[in-house]
């Protein structure tokens, strides 16, 4: 049985970078910096920091990023935005949820680099200022959660579910909600709480 | 923002959590952090022949690596060196860059630290490890009846050994549940800050802050006061935090060497390799009884697995001695080491094995006698416990036992299995019985009442996820008779007093306890403040004065009376403080036997095309004493039967016994359940508060939760299909064949 070398995170997602950080960098580079980078190591380095313009929460950011870096650890590292969590890093369990123009995205998946241009919303700023969202107060309301490490997950894909039309029935919604693993097991409180929100006919 | 839009009853910390504002471990910012990522081994037993780190080490904003060859030497890990470890501490649990050895695959054998956590990931690929490999067992199936390799652990008798056979009826089973693991959602994260030499700074996902400062204390020898250990919020633990993992002294080294601040996280193939998990187990149980269904013996032996280098037990036939009536009891248990990680307490630990045989076994037992499973327990029943003769100091499980026949609906199940179906789906009934340790143990609590009337409460507690602090509050407003919304509980900071470690279902008891006497000292406190301080007080005894709606009054007429605040004013001062300590249950809980109890109702459809097994409804009773909080007990409980369903249907760790790798090392693959899998779930207390264990009269949930909900999933699968499944998780391939 043929081993990997060691075990490490993000081992597949940096070689995988590292590939297309070359290939896209042999598209648009100039031929001075070709001859210079003669090892895909050299290039990523050389374009350690790429910049990118988006938007956070309402806000415009011009941020220079790690071009291994994810849409998660950019939000949590860079920006301090820890709201989002980090559950798996691998696209399992919902825990790092975000809203991209209006999509749900596991943003443990999204290379930072490439939300350029893009619309984020976070846990953060579904709210407006002090006042909580009807999803985050249902949540409160149902006991949705226990240790609440899940939580803004599962908020941003309720969100998403309500908004998606598939909040009509308790077996809709965990249909959709199955991708946001809750350990403490709140489940069924979860789905009360969308379907609560659901009911209300609020605007969400 | 104003926490009174909330119901009473919402959790106080809800805002927080919903918002993102709650601050887990890793979401501490802390200045010039740097990032340490483990590198593991890919053998199962050994030594590293040779780590080889220079190309890592030359990788861009790479700090150090840190392996067994330059780790500085850490006092714990050095018991008898006298010089370096004055008081002998040993660190319990792997010993992490201590020595070139490989106990399991997946170890840590070097951490390297960079400025940025994608830089020491990158560079943690580039070390590479030459090993000496050594044979090595990870099969616990093929080596639990290796009488040579076990390890005996306890043995216990009552009566004559074996007294089934001479039974009426009896039934023998064997039973056998695989490595389960927490992963709780928040992965095990450290963060370490060395203020100085002789000071450190914490930050770790602890169910017991106090406990990982004295461990660290003694382990790097310092002053436990030079320690200070921060836990705001815990995402979720379920036992996985009980005790520090290698993360916990590898971010404290390399804190110390690279002279910053060092986060250590662990992704999510690690949370199986490094931190620990339910043991596998083989449990042999049987169980007889008269004609009549009046048990004569139980026997049960079990044998789960250990690491090579700790002996981890846990309680897998206690219930079998004591949660039944039964006049001849022997158990046995036995423990296999093998070339695993140390297996360590997860919900319900050792009991929720052990009930999954012994409530299966009962139910067996019953179709045998042709008697409701409800009814061989009601028979059975327990008056004193079996084991000390003492009376309980509250039990009310019959009760349980009525509310959750009724709630299903008992009485639509099929007596004979597998005639019953809806919708095409065959239907089944079953039930399970649970138990668990109810105790209380040492907590300090600081009170602190300012002059704007608020009352704020400290414990060095962490809260992983039950409601600690909601509860506390809860405590708190009944003792003082105000407002929640001006009680405030403070936890996850060593800083307060000492609080006990979350685990075994004691935190409401004991700080409960601890919480309901420093509002009765801070209350009386205030009598005598208002005796000394204001006139309309001064003849009166403390006797005299009551404190109602925030007002100390007069209990003769009422005449005198000031309000709290008014009196922290009237004194000069900011605020009244007082710290109170709990003990123990005091010798009167000596002359009981304290436990709660669960018994857990469940109704499956089993599809005959696929063998698929659903829950459809569930209904969860616990006596757990007095509720402190309706509505976070009730999501214990929906919590505890949740894991009861993956325990009973999905979870379980591979191992591929030629390498020693645990296979389905993340949540892709190693299956806990999600939304689809869980209907409502119905939960009842009988909330009679025990009028022994403490002042508030809770008892806890947690475990019990959880302990005894596969056997009702096993029970109910049986009911619905005839087959008997005594392997968990049960698979649709075994109702197939």
């Amino acid at each position: 049985m043929k081993h990997p070398e060691h075990n490490c995170d993000g081992e597949g997602r940096r070689s995988f970078l590292k590939k297309t950080t070359a290939i896209t960098v042999l598209s648009i580079a100039p031929k001075a910096l070709l001859n210079a980078g003669e090892q895909n190591e050299a290039i990523a380095s050389f374009f350690e920091k790429a910049p990118i313009k988006l938007q956070i929460n309402g806000k415009d950011y011009s941020l220079a990023v790690d071009p291994s870096m994810s849409l998660l650890d950019m939000l949590r590292e860079q920006l301090g935005l820890t709201g989002t969590k980090k559950g798996c890093d691998q696209g399992h369990c919902g825990a790092c949820i975000v809203h991209v123009d209006g999509q749900r995205v596991n943003s443990c998946l999204s290379i930072a680099v490439d939300n350029n241009g893009k619309k984020i919303t976070t846990i953060e700023g579904l709210g407006q200022g002090d006042k909580l969202h009807p999803m985050q107060e249902a949540f409160i309301k149902h006991d949705a959660f226990q240790c609440g490490y899940c939580t803004p997950g599962q908020i941003m894909s309720a969100v998403a579910c309500v908004k998606d039309g598939k909040a009509n029935t308790p077996d809709e919604i965990r249909e959709y909600m199955s991708g946001n693993i809750c350990r403490c097991g709140a489940y069924p409180n979860i789905v009360d709480a969308i379907m609560e929100v659901k009911k209300s006919g609020q605007k969400i | 923002m104003d926490k009174n839009i909330f119901l009473n009853d919402d959790r106080v910390d809800g805002i927080e959590k919903v918002t993102g504002r709650a601050k887990y471990t890793a979401d501490q910012r802390i200045d010039n952090i740097a990032y340490g990522v483990f590198v593991t081994s890919i053998i199962a037993r050994g030594a590293i022949k040779n780590l080889l780190i220079t190309e890592a080490k030359n990788s861009p904003g790479v700090l150090d690596i840190i392996f067994y060859q330059n780790c500085p030497p850490v006092p714990g890990y050095r018991p008898h060196d006298k010089e370096l470890n004055k008081r002998g501490f040993e660190w319990q649990g792997l010993k992490v860059f201590n020595n070139n050895l490989v106990y399991h695959y997946g170890q840590p054998i070097a951490l390297v630290v960079a400025d940025t956590w994608e830089k020491a990931v990158k560079a943690a690929k580039l070390v590479k490890a030459e090993y000496i490999t050594e044979a090595f067992e990870t099969d616990f199936e093929k080596l639990r009846t290796d009488e040579t390799k076990l390890k005996k652990i306890g043995e216990y008798k009552r009566g004559e050994p074996d007294a089934y056979k001479k039974a009426d009826v009896f039934v023998e089973a064997e039973f056998f549940t695989p490595i389960e693991t927490h992963n709780p959602m928040e992965m095990h994260a450290t963060i370490a800050i060395w203020e100085g030499d002789d000071k450190l700074t914490v930050y770790d996902k602890s169910q017991g802050p106090k406990g990982t400062q004295s461990q660290l204390a003694r382990c790097f020898g310092l002053e436990e006061k030079n320690v200070r250990v921060i836990t705001e919020y815990v995402g979720g633990a379920f036992g996985a935090s009980l005790r520090s993992w290698p993360n916990v002294p590898a971010a404290v080294i390399a804190a110390k060497k690279v002279k910053r601040p060092v986060k250590v996280l662990l992704n999510r193939r690690q949370m199986f390799s490094m931190v620990g998990y339910r043991p596998q187990s083989w449990q042999k149980i049987a169980i007889g009884a008269t004609k009549e269904g009046k048990l004569v013996g139980i026997t049960h032996h079990a044998v789960s697995n250990t690491s090579r280098y700790e002996d981890y037990r846990e309680g897998i036939v206690n219930a079998s001695q004591f949660l039944y009536d039964c006049p001849n009891v022997n158990t046995s248990y036995k423990i296999l080491p093998l070339d695993l990680n140390t297996p360590t307490w997860m919900r319900g630990p050792g009991e929720a094995t052990g009930a999954f045989a012994l409530e299966s076994a009962l139910d067996e037992l019953a179709y045998k006698l042709n008697m409701d499973p409800v009814e061989l327990r009601v028979k059975n029943y327990a008056e004193l416990h079996p084991v000390s003769k003492l009376p309980w100091s509250s039990k009310f499980l019959k009760e349980c036992y009525d509310a959750g026949r009724e709630k299903i609906g008992w009485n639509k199940r099929p007596t004979t299995p597998g005639l019953l179906k809806e919708d095409g789906m065959l239907v089944g009934y079953g039930m399970g019985g649970g138990v668990f340790g109810a105790g209380r143990g040492n907590a300090a609590v600081k009170a602190i009442l300012k002059k704007d009337g608020t009352l704020t409460l400290q414990s060095a507690v962490s809260d992983m996820g039950p409601g600690t602090a909601t509860a506390m509050v809860k405590i708190a407003e009944g003792v003082m008779d105000m407002p929640a919304s001006k009680i405030r509980f403070m936890l996850g900071d060593t800083d307060f007093p000492p609080g006990p470690t979350q685990g075994g279902s004691t935190t409401t008891s004991t700080l409960g306890n601890g919480v309901s006497l420093v509002c009765d000292a801070l209350k009386k406190n205030l009598k005598e403040l208002a005796i000394a301080n204001v006139a309309s007080f001064k003849t009166l005894s403390a006797d005299d004065i009551e404190i109602k709606n925030e007002q100390l009054i007069s209990k003769k007429d009422g005449s005198a009376r000031i309000s709290m605040s008014e009196l922290v004013k009237v004194t000069g001062k900011e605020q009244v403080e007082i710290i109170q300590e709990s003990g123990r249950a005091a010798a009167e809980a000596q002359k009981y036997a304290m436990n709660s109890f669960s018994a857990h109702f469940v109704k499956v459809h089993v599809d005959p095309a696929t063998g698929a097994v659903k829950l459809k409804q569930i209904v969860a009773t616990g006596d757990g004493g007095k509720i402190i909080s309706e509505k976070t007990a009730r999501s214990q409980m929906i919590g505890g039967a949740v894991g009861g369903i993956g325990m009973a249907l999905t979870e379980e760790v591979l191992i591929d016994h030629t390498t020693g790798k645990y296979v389905n090392d993340n949540l892709g693959s190693y299956h806990m359940p999600l939304h689809t899998d869980v209907p409502y779930i119905d939960t009842w207390f009988p909330n009679k508060p025990d009028p022994v264990i403490n002042a508030t009269g809770a008892k806890g949930v947690g475990e019990i939760a959880l302990v005894g909900f596969a056997a009702a999933v096993a029970n109910a699968v049986f009911n619905a299909t005839g087959k008997r499944i005594n392997k968990l998780p049960i698979k649709p391939e075994d109702l197939m064949s």
